[in-house]
């Protein structure tokens, strides 16, 4: 376990990766509560049950309310703005979810040949969950 | 190697204080919140593209109750705990009152969580 300071702003990539972490949380929260507004605003208190609205909350997949009252997703729940706001959610969740990993793993391996080998690994598992996760998106 | 286990307990240990349980509470959640992703995405897309049984078997799982109150435990504390660092970050002298900040997540936290407990049990209860 080593220490972590808060570090210095200039542009290295940990104070970078630290103002990530900041703004994509705030991000994820604010587009949290868009997509929550936008499904009241869309009548989700007659259509939606509880945890469907949940989970559209998390995440505006119309796999997600497919199991609702709604008569038919592709009208409003399923369009390009839907889809660019999942691609936005999934790349700030994603990389946010990573980088915190690699906060983790780098603080309990320390400065070792290990450090270097696992942030080119776990930059691989980013990318390829990153365009599984557009995939996804883009085929449902 | 006694060293090496006793500075890896001192890490692990629980020294007492809220500070140090809202730290391990963000750490475990964030983790167990990657694997939950990171599985669920990947389960949609065996779903998605090979029809694979995976993704509906993970789904059953994630839609128990049991499975579910952890998760929205970990989800709401780690965005709650989030926002704290942010505002301690951005006005430095609050750290003053840090352990009163965290009295303050637990008082906005308790009445979140358990509404969402409140659901989940509602939904034991009627069996769906």
């Amino acid at each position: 376990m080593r220490n972590r300071t808060v570090p210095q702003p200039s542009m290295s990539f940990e104070y970078i990766m630290w103002m990530f972490t900041r703004i994509s949380g705030l991000a994820l929260l604010f587009l949290g509560a868009v997509s929550l507004v936008i499904a009241l605003a869309m009548g989700a208190r007659q259509l939606l049950d509880m945890p469907t609205l949940a989970r559209w909350t998390f995440f505006p997949n119309p796999n997600h309310v497919v199991n609702s009252k709604i008569p038919d997703v592709t009208q409003g729940w399923a369009n390009a703005y839907w889809q660019i706001m999942q691609i936005v959610i999934a790349f700030f969740g994603i990389s946010h979810g990573f980088n915190g990993l690699r906060v983790i793993i780098e603080d309990y391996i320390g400065n070792t040949i290990w450090q270097p080998m696992l942030r080119g690994l776990l930059f691989l598992v980013w990318l390829f969950f990153l365009i599984m996760a557009v995939f996804v998106i883009l085929a449902s | 190697m006694a060293s090496k286990f006793q500075s890896w307990w001192q890490g692990v240990r629980y020294r007492g204080g809220g500070p140090m349980i809202t730290w391990m509470l963000h750490r475990i959640g964030g983790l167990a919140m990657v694997v939950f992703v990171g599985m669920h995405v990947f389960a949609s897309f065996l779903t998605q593209q090979f029809g694979s049984g995976l993704g509906t078997t993970l789904n059953l799982i994630y839609q128990s109750p049991y499975f579910q109150a952890p998760l929205y435990f970990f989800v709401i504390f780690h965005a709650l705990n989030g926002l704290r660092i942010i505002l301690l970050d951005t006005f430095p002298k609050l750290l003053e009152y840090q352990r009163e900040l965290i009295w303050l997540q637990w008082i906005v936290f308790i009445p979140i969580y358990g509404l969402a407990v409140f659901f989940i049990l509602a939904q034991i209860v009627s069996g769906e």
